[in-house]
């Protein structure tokens, strides 16, 4: 079947199976390989995208099912250029450790935000009721939502991961203190 | 101020960009032009005879490659069919473990063909249109009855006993005559899914020209794949590059060698195209390993004031239908620990490993240690409730003292250093230990039930010395200074959410004096990375990144020549301080390591004799393991209407030496937390007694959501070690091994109330409903 959708604001054209995924439209066809499939059940939300500004999961809907709608994956979300908020949080608060969860958990993240844009920690906790991870604990997946929301709130620009973790060239390389963000515990730690 | 500013700083992580942006690669997202799919057939029963397999309806599909069956691999050339288990005993029964079943299938999920074909849509189509017939045999997946006889496993065997490892030390028997008092207790450590949220991926290809196997797989151990598959495939080694991209998880699920890494490996050899194959969750629940599954029967003396004097022990390990590859030494090691953090000497103990009807067990965070954490601080609680003392007090009482480390333990262990008390002591005063007891008091008239949970653990971690291994615990570490500055580091443990991209380059940071972005951390590729044994046992720091510290030694050794040469200085009397190359006590005059590694480049400046380059690889074998520690505290509310848990406070004091990243150490812990708390309350694999799974889908095995879990506080205690040039201890299983326990026994003591001395996990509101219910008089259960 011909599809048109919008993906990441660009208009794209497939050509599917009526019963392929959403979620694999995005991975096998476009390449969007952020979008992430962790279970058979939609159970995981690793696959989370947003359609028409809502999270879904994408490997509960048909690709010809989002013929004519807008969607967004992680790719779309923001890039290392500029970081949505949300990604700069969950690196700054180590919301994730081996990733496979994160990108689903992100879209699911602005996606509670947009509804709920001051959430208490409770409301973080059921807001991400659709999204597994087996890394964290979701201790600093629930910090990293709080600071995003902050961040979003008071209007905190947009920064790239170059600011955040600078690549020098050798010459311009800066004295090897240049990184640490919060040496809080320092002394301790070497103790 | 100091130069080290790197090492114990909570730095954002190195790998995050690309995870947090989804450029990450992770095997399924390595895309390779004519790349085909397999999809393999599975058994529907524990256990059955294969009566005939037809793959008509697919052989004339021009959409199908080929089809498979365990037959065509049983008769390849050079492939040996059966699949490796290492371990180091001598009477272990190792039956045959077919990559494909042949003839027979012992557990559900276990494949018996495999199809491969142009799309992974067709290729499950195709895999669903192969008619396999069975004959059902009986089944056993309880390992108490199949230990005791038939229906047997393998019936070649005569048994399901796989082996039986018996123990003493000291005299029980007087310790048993001479107790005051005396505890029994069953204790089920149910059967759990590891879950690791990205399944088991793996894609293969084949140069026919090269002679060359390349596979991309999920795992945690690219280098010893590669050495199985070199053995199973009856390939040369060194044609087998195996790499582990980003991998979604491990948890011990991927320490492993899968049937279906070699079966996706051969046909791609068949083929000559790439072959993936990524599970399905349903399939990942059937045929990835699974954790725990041990009934352990256990007896434990002791006096009225709470010493205990001897521990019998009796472990049955399920093992499940084969063994994988390190399904027998698992049990093994909750014999080992049997002790905790307590100094009786005598113990008699026996591990029985049996087959059933189920996936194998296998490595699960923690791997051994949990099970033996989780009986021995159940055992205290109940000697403590038996002699009505606090179970902190019968903790204090039988605490190896900090003064006696090294300490050896009955069981033979060497605990490297340790301060128990000085950690539950800090644990308690921050929890207000005796505020709570008061208020537990207070609600417990009012017909709320309160319950404090302890737990003091000691694990065995940074796996290990070679000689305690059942291969190779040593590992390697690369260290290249590039002409222009830039440092280039090789580890051979293969991190998949460690983080040790960051802290290595932590490391290499303050020795060697370069800016962290000027530093790369390569791992898993076993053609770019020289051996390495991996990433497992709470071993990727402690071991890995004690040989990388060995090799900035080399490098930095080098370098002082280097310079001296420059300055015509004798070597001996320069030092590395703050980074850089001065004279001793002298800052006024520098060289850095790049301007070191300039000059090796360059070749012409050198002393004589010393070879141009300047780069250096190094191993380090562990002269022992490591024994972190730590004091968790829960407490929970039960409901008493409903039996829900509500963990109200969930601390955790944790001591692994010291903190090369404080911000990824506290991860490590809040993810071990979540996964030990989730035993205890949620999660259980269950099989009927045909040996039909249940629990085979995300639907039906209960990993929690962020608001089945509460929030953790953390803090820690620094005790280092002498094991390692680092002294630091893993971390990354801890938070498992002292979770499970500090929760169940919080449960227990909420419902202590009620008479409740045991109840066996998960502690489900059902379970706990029940055990609230008054006990009716007349004999019958409820």
């Amino acid at each position: 079947m011909q599809i048109d959708l919008t993906v990441n604001g660009k208009r794209t054209a497939l050509d599917v199976e009526p019963r392929l995924l959403l979620a694999h439209a995005l991975r096998d066809y476009l390449n969007l390989t952020g979008t992430h499939i962790g279970c058979d059940t939609s159970s995981c939300g690793a696959c989370t995208v947003l359609l028409d500004g809502k999270s879904v999961k994408s490997c509960t809907v048909f690709a010809v099912q989002a013929a004519g709608h807008e969607v967004t994956t992680i790719e779309g979300i923001g890039t290392a250029d500029s970081l949505h908020p949300m990604q700069e949080a969950f690196w700054s608060e180590h919301g994730l450790q081996c990733g496979y969860c994160t990108t689903g958990m992100i879209v699911s993240a602005v996606d509670l935000l947009q509804r709920t844009p001051d959430p208490s920690d409770d409301e973080i906790r059921a807001g991400l009721e659709g999204n597994l991870c087996r890394c964290t604990g979701y201790e600093n997946i629930v910090n990293a939502v709080r600071a995003a929301g902050k961040a979003m709130r008071t209007g905190e620009p947009r920064h790239s991961v170059n600011e955040l973790m600078p690549i020098h060239p050798p010459a311009e390389a800066p004295p090897p203190s240049g990184e640490a963000i919060i040496p809080e515990k320092l002394e301790e730690a070497k103790a | 101020m100091a130069f080290t500013t790197m090492v114990g700083a909570r730095i954002r992580r190195r790998e995050d960009p690309r995870l947090i942006t989804g450029r990450a690669t992770y095997v399924d997202d390595v895309r390779q032009v004519g790349t085909v799919y397999a999809a393999f057939v599975r058994s529907p029963y524990g256990h059955a005879k294969i009566t005939s397999i037809d793959t008509s309806e697919v052989k004339g599909d021009p959409h199908v490659l080929a089809v498979y069956t365990g037959d065509d691999l049983h008769h390849a050339h050079n492939v040996k069919s059966s699949l490796p288990v290492a371990h180091k005993m001598a009477d272990l029964k190792t039956p045959p473990h077919y990559m494909l079943g042949l003839d027979e299938v012992r557990f559900v999920g276990e494949a018996v063909a495999v199809v491969v074909a142009d799309s992974p849509y067709r290729a499950r189509d195709a895999a669903d249109s192969i008619q396999v017939e069975y004959a059902q045999l009986p089944a056993v997946v309880d390992p108490l009855k199949a230990a005791a006889g038939p229906p047997f496993v393998h019936e070649s065997l005569g048994t399901n006993v796989a082996f039986v490892f018996p123990f003493a030390a000291g005299d029980v028997d007087k310790a048993f005559a001479e107790a005051d008092v005396t505890v029994k207790q069953r204790i089920v450590n149910q059967r759990v899914a590891p879950v690791p949220i990205e399944p088991r991926s793996m894609v293969a290809n084949y140069d026919a020209g090269m002679q060359q196997l390349t596979i991309y797989s999920a795992t945690q151990i690219p280098h010893l794949l590669r050495t199985q598959l070199a053995v199973v495939l009856g390939l040369p080694e060194n044609k087998i590059r195996a790499i582990a991209p980003e991998v979604g998880g491990g948890f011990g699920a991927k320490l492993n060698v899968y049937a279906e890494e070699a079966v996706v490996s051969w046909i791609a050899m068949q083929l000559e195209r790439p072959v993936k194959y990524i599970e399905t969750r349903s399939e990942s629940f059937q045929a990835m390993i699974h954790g725990r599954d041990q009934i352990d029967d256990l007896e434990i003396a002791a006096k009225n004031d709470g010493t205990i004097t001897g521990l019998k022990l009796k472990i049955h390990a399920n093992l499940g239908a084969y063994h994988q590859l390190l399904t027998p030494v698992i049990p093994t090691l909750t014999m080992l620990m049997a002790h905790g953090c307590y100094k009786f000497e005598n113990i008699q103990a026996e591990v029985v490993g049996v087959f059933t009807n189920t996936m194998s067990t296998d490595a699960y965070r923690g791997a051994g240690r949990p099970e033996a954490t989780f009986f021995i601080e159940r055992a205290i609680d109940m000697v403590a409730q038996r002699l009505k003392l606090d179970p902190i007090e019968v903790r204090r009482r039988n605490f190896i003292a900090a003064s006696a480390f090294p300490h050896t333990t009955a069981t033979g262990l060497t605990y490297d250093s340790g301060d128990y008390e000085t950690t539950m002591d800090k644990a308690l005063k921050i929890i207000d230990y005796d505020g709570l007891r008061k208020r537990q008091e207070e609600l417990r008239r009012q017909g709320r039930y309160l319950g404090i949970g302890v737990s003091t653990y000691v694990e065995v971690c940074g796996m290990g010395p070679s000689a305690a291994m059942p291969a190779a615990g040593w590992d390697s570490a690369t260290i290249r200074v590039e002409p222009t500055g830039s440092i280039t580091v090789l580890t051979g443990v293969s991190p998949h959410g460690q983080g040790e991209e960051t802290t290595f380059a932590q490391i290499v940071a303050d020795e060697l004096g370069v800016p962290i972005d000027q530093i790369t951390v390569i791992h898993g590729d076993t053609d770019k990375v020289q051996y390495g044994v991996g990433t497992f046992g709470s071993r990727g720091t402690a071991v890995g990144g004690s040989a990388l510290k060995l090799a900035i030694e080399t490098i930095q050794a080098k370098a002082i020549k280097i310079a001296a040469h420059q300055w015509e200085a004798n070597p001996d009397d320069l030092e590395y301080r703050d980074g850089k190359i001065q004279v001793k006590g002298d800052p006024s005059k520098t060289l850095s390591t790049p301007e070191a590694g300039f000059l090796a480049f360059m070749g012409d400046n050198l002393p004589p004799g010393l070879e141009p380059g300047l780069d250096a690889t190094r191993r380090f074998e562990p002269p022992n393991f490591v024994f972190p520690f730590g004091t968790h505290v829960c407490v929970v509310e039960v409901d008493a209407q409903t039996g829900e848990v509500k963990v109200e406070k969930y601390l955790a004091v944790d001591d692994c030496g010291r903190l090369l990243n404080p911000m990824i150490v506290e991860g490590q812990v809040h993810g071990g937390i979540a996964q030990g708390l989730s035993q205890a309350l949620f999660e259980e694999v269950v099989y009927d007694d045909d040996g039909q799974l249940l629990t085979g889908t995300l639907m039906d095995y209960a990993i929690p959501h962020a608001e089945q879990v509460p929030h953790y506080d953390l803090d820690h205690t620094v005790t280092p070690t002498t094991v390692n040039p680092l002294g630091i201890k893993g971390i990354g299983e801890a938070g498992t091994i002292g979770s499970t326990p500090a929760v169940a026994n919080a449960v227990i003591d909420a419902l202590a109330p009620f008479g409740v001395t045991h109840i066996d996990m998960p502690l489900r509101p059902e379970k706990l409903w029940a055990a609230m219910q008054p006990k009716p008089t007349n004999g019958s259960v409820p």
